[in-house]
């Protein structure tokens, strides 16, 4: 048995728990073949976006049928349970409805914009995950800049929302791209910030470098970093259009949002493209705060890309939680969450981090002594902040109580009889 | 140089899935903040005070309940009552007894649609609505025993109710009342009261001063959160509401979070007026006998209940003749919805969501 | 404990005190309701909304009934504070009926005006924006009258023929929305 197990783990090409190994299979085919040197990347590259591409179809039919199922149990029901084993082929039944729909374009909408913003909304999700190392040796582009290629695509994701719904010609769309808008410059500086302290402490913006980072100094960079995973998922979450910041669909107030005037495969393409930047950003918290691939001892008996979606599917589950729990803020009041908690916290964590970072480079410490340290202190900074900031600056509605009072008989004050507003007067 | 900006007009309705039902809402906005409400009502419309001219006093019955849709029985009551007062017709105490203990439940019912289509309005995924959706299932379960239908129930009928409860229905209310109810209102209470964005989005939101909600003749939840402890079942009791022992809950600030809590506490009180009915349930008829072509002395009534909305009245006006000649509806909801423009005018457009979720409108009971 | 039920006041009652502060307001008085003065309308309920006996700061409702020869305007006002309730009634002209608004005293009766209007016609003078509530602006007639859709002579009518055969007839005693000022 146990023989039988060790001749699957080689390190030859069908080692499933490296796929390194794969590709430096093709390297040596190419070079035995003596063909180019360029051809082997050409090769490993197409058959790792292939890889990546087939993940995230996967993931997206997959992901429609685990965030109903979730919030269906949430909300106290079964959700889809019909087609095939427990529900499982409900995604492929609605992606079949969606396709035979009558794809509508409103008649004054700009016809290239409305047709290119749903594919532009789909490519950045995908794009980032070319970034983030699935296992040891298995990523498919390295970049030494790949946080910063992080942040650019995100950016990207919230225009092609933005001009999606300006392009349909709709109040409404036009509403959601508004508050789309507003939202991308609010709360990218807070991501900005809270992952700017993680590459301070890792000293690199490669993701490769910031997962051997954790590995080296075995922990987790969110229990270094509390604050800064706090404010990214909260930021995140508002980015990606979640509850309780969906506020460029806002089902309740604007109908749907920018995506009010779309119908069929263009609608699917939105509503795949969500779930799939859903994953995206859950691949990059489990990444920078949870250790990717990297679990301790784990990953040298589980392949590490398993690991790692399974950290994955962790963090989207928070997502689907918070999703299914809380109501949506009003504009005024996430943008003001933004400004007046979330940047403030993360330029004190900025400085913090800073601060640790130089003690540990001047003093010379070893970070076996230093690291334990700043993961107490840390916490207990982040949990003073929060805190603190729920003590003193949250809005106060001890104004009045809760609860209502009770009355055994009825009591009507003796008031003045007001002379009526009329409708319409205040607005003058 | 300055930006010029203008105001937006937007059609907040007929069809948007936060006006329950077909009610329509033009707005002009300016940025996010709402400049001016013009409120367009009449979708549905089915001139109801008209055909009921036409129709015997028995067979008006099931039009109140496709008024207020969410609170049929408490619709049924309403007509049933002014008819008796204008006929002079005596119900028995059994009659009296099952009328307040199905008003009650439908007040539970009622209250949970419009709590959990509320904390819906103010953007929660769903999950509310469903917990409320859920113990609102178990009220109509015990419609369905009783009257054979859960929504239009038409249950209540001049000198009486329809039929007597059958004998597994007070066991299964017993239940609902005593174990399962108050455990779900604990559970919803937990998930929404004193939530922190619940508070922000509906605490100083649509705010009705006590003299505004008087002058404006507002009623039910939307009186009591401005302050005033004024119900109907207090005031002016009808049925055994007299001998009940139950209290008005009465909000501080007029605003939406007022609103929505009373709700839920009024639920609470329905409850304890359920099991004192419960208890106290005399045996005897269900209903006497009333003539089929009734035909009330001419003349005319006006009698008013509770209704989950808020005041529901029924004035009456009879020739002598099978049919009346004339009746009219005083419906809470459409009321209400006066001072939907001073609530709703100078906030932001998600706030004016919240305000019409919290007035918690039934437009089959505002277009009649 | 039993609770004190509303008192219903008698229409003498309210005369009474009405007539002591507004002579004339008053034409006819019944024991369930007072019938007013057309003429001396808002004044008299102004007198009853703040005069501190009556107390009348709370319109329960407003309706209209066709009285055939006229057309009654029914007025249900109330006192919170004092727990009473009466019943007021004006008369109006059954061809062109019209009355005083008491949408400026009362924010609730600007829908229920906006309703009488549109059911029974009744335009009410001094309303800020009267138009019709359920119905569309060209909608002919106004279906609460008894005379809607019915010929001279209290037969009903329907049409004579089919509407595809003769398209401009228009049945019974529709009224065209601007048949003259006052009776719209």
């Amino acid at each position: 048995m146990t023989g039988a197990l060790l001749t699957i783990i080689t390190d030859n090409w069908w080692d499933i728990r490296d796929l390194s190994n794969l590709s430096g299979a093709i390297r040596d085919l190419v070079s035995d073949a003596g063909g180019p040197g360029w051809l082997v990347y050409v090769v490993a590259g197409l058959l790792g976006a292939a890889g990546i591409v087939t993940f995230v179809g996967v993931t997206a039919i997959i992901n429609i049928w685990i965030e109903r199922r979730v919030v269906g149990r949430m909300q106290s029901r079964l959700g889809p349970n019909r087609p095939g084993p427990v529900g499982l082929l409900q995604p492929l039944a609605d992606a079949i409805k969606l396709m035979q729909k009558e794809v509508l374009q409103p008649k004054l909408a700009d016809a290239l914009v409305f047709t290119a913003a749903p594919i532009a909304f789909t490519v950045p999700g995908i794009a980032v995950l070319a970034v983030v190392p699935w296992g040891r040796n298995m990523t498919l582009a390295s970049l030494d800049a790949g946080i910063v290629f992080i942040f650019a695509m995100s950016s990207l994701a919230a225009l092609a929302v933005f001009i999606g719904g300006y392009g349909s010609n709709n109040k409404y769309a036009l509403f959601g791209s508004m508050r789309v808008i507003a939202m991308l410059v609010t709360y990218e500086i807070p991501i900005v910030m809270s992952l700017l302290g993680i590459a301070m402490f890792a000293g690199t913006m490669n993701l490769d470098g910031i997962v051997r980072f954790q590995e080296d100094h075995w922990l987790f960079l969110i229990m270094l970093q509390p604050l800064a995973f706090v404010i990214y998922f909260m930021s995140s979450s508002a980015e990606l259009n979640r509850t309780p910041a969906d506020l460029a669909e806002a089902e309740s107030e604007i109908a749907g949002g920018y995506h009010v005037e779309y119908s069929g495969m263009k609608f699917g393409l939105y509503y795949a493209a969500e779930l799939i930047n859903c994953v995206t950003v859950s691949a990059i918290i489990a990444t920078l705060f949870l250790g990717g691939w990297w679990a301790y001892k784990l990953d040298e008996i589980v392949p590490g890309w398993m690991i790692y979606i399974g950290k994955v599917y962790a963090v989207y589950f928070l997502f689907i939680w918070t999703r299914g729990t809380l109501p949506r803020f009003r504009i005024d009041q996430l943008l003001a969450f933004a400004w007046k908690w979330m940047t403030p916290m993360a330029l004190v964590n900025v400085l913090m981090v800073a601060a640790e970072v130089l003690i540990w480079e001047e003093t010379g410490w070893s970070a076996g002594v230093l690291l334990p340290i700043y993961v107490v202190l840390n916490n207990a900074l982040a949990l003073a902040l929060i805190v603190a900031w729920v003590r003193v600056f949250a809005p106060r509605f001890e104004r009045f109580p809760d609860r209502p009072r009770f009355y055994s008989t009825i009591d009507v004050p003796s008031l003045p009889a007001v002379a009526p507003v009329q409708p319409g007067t205040q607005s003058q | 140089m300055p930006i010029k900006s203008e105001p937006v007009e937007v059609n907040i309705g007929p069809q948007h899935p936060s006006t329950h039902g077909v009610f329509r809402m033009v707005a002009r906005i300016d940025g996010e903040r709402v400049t001016d409400v013009k409120m367009v009502v009449g979708y549905l419309h089915r001139s109801m005070e008209k055909l009921a001219e036409e129709r015997t006093y028995t067979q008006n019955i099931p039009f109140t309940d496709r008024m207020d849709y969410l609170a049929a029985m408490t619709g049924n009551l309403g007509y049933c009552l002014s008819v008796e007062k204008l006929a002079g017709i005596d119900v028995p105490e059994r009659a009296q007894y099952l009328r307040t203990m199905f008003s009650e439940l439908q007040r539970v019912a009622s209250h949970c649609m419009a709590t959990g289509a509320f904390i819906n309005d103010c953007g929660a995924w769903q999950t509310p609505v469903m917990y409320t959706f859920r113990d609102r299932e178990k009220v109509l379960d015990l419609f369905e025993m009783t009257c054979g239908a859960r929504i239009t129930t038409n249950y209540m009928r001049i000198g009486g109710v329809a039929f007597d409860i059958p004998d597994e229905f007070l066991p299964a209310l017993d239940w609902l009342v005593n174990d399962d109810l108050p455990a779900r209102f604990e559970e919803l209470e937990n998930l929404i009261v004193g939530n922190e964005i619940i508070l922000m989005r509906s605490r100083d939101v649509g705010v009705v001063t006590p003299e505004m909600a008087i002058n404006a003749s507002l009623s039910g939840p939307m009186l009591r959160s401005a302050g005033i402890a004024w119900d109907i079942r207090k005031a002016d009791p009808y049925c055994v509401y007299d001998r009940m022992n139950f209290e008005i809950p009465v909000g501080y600030n007029g605003d939406s979070y007022d609103r929505m809590v009373i709700r839920i506490e009024e639920m609470k009180q329905s409850l304890r007026i359920i099991r004192q009915c419960m208890a106290e349930l005399p045996d005897g008829p269900h209903k006497v006998d009333v003539p089929l072509a009734l035909r009330p002395p001419a003349g005319e009534a006006y009698s008013r209940v509770e209704s989950p909305k808020g005041e529901l009245g029924f004035y009456v006006v009879s020739d002598g003749g099978p049919a009346p000649y004339r009746w009219h509806v005083r419906a809470p909801s459409l009321i209400n919805l006066s001072v939907l423009p001073q609530m709703t005018i100078g906030q932001s457009i998600a706030d004016a969501i919240v305000t019409l979720g919290s007035i918690d409108i039934n437009v089959g009971e505002v277009d009649r | 404990m039993p609770h004190p039920a509303t008192v219903t006041l008698p229409g003498t009652a309210v005369a009474e005190r009405l007539g002591a502060a507004l002579p004339g307001a008053v034409r006819e008085a019944f024991a369930e309701h007072v019938v007013l003065e057309p003429a001396s309308l808002f004044a008299a309920m102004a007198f009853m909304r703040d005069d501190p006996e009556l107390d009348a700061k709370y319109l329960v409702q407003m309706c209209s009934v066709d009285m055939i020869t006229r057309i009654d305007v029914v007025y249900h006002l109330a006192s919170l504070a004092r727990n009473h309730i009466f019943e007021v009634k004006v008369p109006a002209d059954h061809e062109r009926p019209a009355v005083a608004s008491v949408a400026p005293l009362w924010i609730g009766a600007t829908l229920q005006e906006r309703e009488v209007y549109d059911l029974m016609g009744v335009a009410f003078e001094g309303h800020p924006e009267l138009t019709r509530l359920f119905l569309w602006d060209k909608f002919p007639g106004h279906p609460l009258r008894k005379d809607f859709m019915s010929l001279p002579g209290g037969q009903k009518s329907g049409l004579s023929q089919f509407p595809k055969q003769a398209p401009g007839q228009t049945g019974g005693e529709f009224r065209p929305r601007d048949a003259g000022a006052g009776a719209p």
